[in-house]
């Protein structure tokens, strides 16, 4: 979490120095999601994502300097400088994307779990997205052909209360939202998603209920972002106030308390694991500096397989 | 005048034209309202309509959930049942949600109706590459619109064009959707001061030129005024600029007679090349006026590439100026 944290704070700098363009979406407040939820899944369980996944994409372990490299715009990012904040993609840690339209990545989720239903494959796929998402048809014609054909998926909402600038009781008819997704026949329940611990053991019981044949699974995480949905948004929707309420929440924080208490975390612990994270995130952002960027000369490359010849 | 209105034209930008022609038209006819993501309390993705809603109140300036296929089709709905809704779709990618609302409804209700069904809606988005959003942000896929009947596509390119093509876009009995092009908002230019609702129909000559003809539309046209500069200071070559303004229904007689004028057509379009307007347009210039040609029809195109993040790569992607000049200078070869 506190490597996330960090992260994302180089990222508002890397923005602000115009080094890193485009539509930045931050996850600092959600921490908890991304740890617990990545922390919670095997190697071999597939994850689909939003635009809203730096967090997701180092919890899966994406190395730093390659989601740095990407943003960076730099062949060595993870997605060859080609898609950027929003589009992350590792393969070979089955993380496919990093998707821009909301709601986008869950029907594609659901094809993933069906390939490996069809291939007698244990593995989970999990899909996060946000309370927005639930808005789209592409929500609920998952949630019905998940429940339908019975389909290893993890619905992981990430509830933080705003799509966008719109507040949740103005955008849902039942704000419920696993009681919503319990009407389509999937097992549901709510998750404080600011307690990592709750939100880990949450996945895992969800994950071991899929691998054991109880069907898809869909989990609320309740959560909450400090910062403004992107950095174009001036934050006008929401009341400071609240904003302050929730960082008294803040997931390090909720640990950390916790950690002092039971395991005697001291302060000079947790200043050293910040020294670490920094140092190693300011190796992580140098090379990632010195990575080439793409030639021109290759604009036209992926679009089709190389296989399937040229465009 | 109020607000944003009562300011000099001349020192309007885009966004606040839009903003000013979205004012007047709610507050004319309450029969209007403007719907869409975020347009309320945030004030659109954009910033276009900033403060509507504390003018016009949530009740006509009405925030909808994440449902682009949702709330487009309840714009038809209201439209048939006697409003006039302006429905803002964030981005012409996520339009695709609505894509089957759009051609299946809105553009098809009036013919499939025997003439019964007319749907008066207006549909605004914005299209576009150039900062860097990566594809799922940037793709220009007026063309996709613009294949369709039953429906009026415009793109305006200039600061008059976004204060004045709204109104007769609402006194349209039929669906217009309108295209922004995201790079225009911020820009104020020498239209500014032009009055009164435009023809919709009809395309503009921007520029005045006698050996070519720079055809093209939206976020494009800067390029090729600029591109046409050039070309007079460095090549002498008097390039005319036509700006197409609406892509459907497109003004023939207006891009026939440029080209009959200057025996030479180069099209620049932001959009791809393949099955793209610019193929549309080239085909009607062969069709219309092949023998006034003095040279082969020219295309300048966005690549045909899903758009890339990493900034030198996005803008090999787009058409730019020398691409423009190089055309031309072929053209005139
Ligand atoms: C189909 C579609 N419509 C609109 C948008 C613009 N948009 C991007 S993020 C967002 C809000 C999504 O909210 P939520 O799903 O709650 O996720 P969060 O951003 O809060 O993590 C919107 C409206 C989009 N990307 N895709």
């Amino acid at each position: 979490m506190v490597r996330i944290r960090q992260f994302e704070e180089r990222c508002v700098e890397l923005y602000s120095g115009g080094e890193v363009r485009g539509f930045v979406h931050l996850c600092i407040g959600e921490e908890a999601v991304s740890a617990g939820v990545l922390g919670a899944l095997g190697p071999e369980d597939a994850v689909v994502t939003t635009y809203r996944e730096h967090g997701h994409a180092l919890a899966r372990g994406i190395p730093a300097e390659s989601v740095f490299a990407e943003m960076l715009g730099r062949v060595t990012g993870c997605s060859r400088g080609r898609g950027g904040s929003m589009h992350l993609f590792d393969v070979s840690r089955r993380f496919y994307g990093g998707h821009g339209i909301v709601a986008g990545g869950l029907p594609v989720a659901a094809g993933l779990a069906l390939a490996d239903r069809m291939r007698g494959q244990e593995h989970v796929t999990c899909c996060l997205f946000g309370d927005g998402a639930l808005a789209e048809g592409e929500f609920h014609e998952t949630a019905n052909l998940a429940a339908l054909w019975d389909l290893p998926l993890l619905l992981a909402c990430e509830n933080n209360l705003y799509a966008m600038g719109t507040a949740l009781n103005r955008e849902h008819a039942q704000t419920d939202l696993a009681a919503r997704a319990a009407s389509y026949g999937l097992v549901a329940w709510g998750v404080d998603g600011m307690d990592v611990l709750a939100v880990e053991r949450a996945v895992a019981r969800a994950a071991r209920a899929i691998r054991d044949g109880a069907g898809p699974v869909f989990l609320e995480l309740r959560t909450y972002r400090f910062r403004a949905h992107s950095m174009y948004d001036p934050d006008r929707y929401r009341d400071k106030a609240e904003v302050e309420r929730w960082k008294e929440r803040d997931p390090i924080q909720v640990l950390s308390t916790r950690m002092r208490a039971e395991d005697g975390l001291d302060d000079k612990a947790i200043a050293e694991v910040e020294k670490e994270v920094s140092e190693e995130l300011d190796t992580a952002l140098d090379h990632a500096r010195q990575g080439g960027t793409e030639p021109v000369e290759d604009l036209l490359r992926f679009v089709y397989s190389p296989a399937e010849g040229s465009s | 005048m109020t607000g944003v209105g009562a300011r000099q034209a001349g020192s309007m930008s885009y966004r606040e034209a839009m903003r000013e022609a979205m004012r007047e038209a709610l507050a004319a006819d309450d029969r209007v309202f403007l719907m869409g993501e975020d347009v309320g309390r945030y004030g659109g993705a954009f910033g276009v309509s900033l403060g509507l809603v504390e003018e016009f109140g949530p009740e006509r300036v009405r925030d909808t959930p994440l449902s682009e296929s949702g709330f487009v089709g309840a714009g038809i709905g209201a439209a048939i049942a006697g409003l006039r809704p302006i429905v803002e779709v964030m981005t012409v990618n996520f339009s695709l949600l609505a894509l089957d609302q759009i051609l299946n409804n809105a553009a098809t209700l009036l013919h499939m109706s025997g003439g019964q069904v007319a749907v008066p809606l207006v549909i605004r988005m914005t299209t576009g590459a150039g900062r860097q959003l990566a594809a799922q942000h940037s793709h220009s896929l007026e063309a996709f619109y613009a294949h369709i009947p039953g429906i009026r596509v415009l793109a305006p390119a200039t600061v008059a064009d976004a204060r004045w093509m709204l109104a007769p876009a609402l006194a349209d009995p039929d669906p217009v959707i309108v295209f922004e092009h995201g790079s225009l908002y911020n820009g104020t230019d020498s239209t500014a001061d032009e009055p009164g609702p435009v023809d919709l129909g009809s395309a503009v000559v921007r520029r005045p030129g006698a050996d070519l003809s720079l055809i093209t539309y939206g976020g494009s046209l800067g390029k090729a005024l600029t591109a046409a500069e050039q070309l007079a200071a460095q090549d002498e070559v008097d390039a005319e600029v036509v700006d197409l303004r609406s892509l459907r229904p497109l003004d023939d007689a207006t891009v026939i007679g440029s080209v009959r004028r200057t025996h030479r057509a180069v099209i620049v379009d932001e959009g791809w090349r393949t099955g793209g307007l610019s193929a549309e347009v080239a085909a009607r210039i062969t069709e219309q006026a092949f023998y006034d040609l003095d040279a082969p029809v020219e295309r300048v195109c966005g690549a045909e590439v899903p758009v890339p993040y990493a900034a030198q790569l996005e803008q090999a992607a787009l058409p730019q100026v020398p691409d423009i000049v190089a055309a031309a200078l072929r053209a005139v070869g």
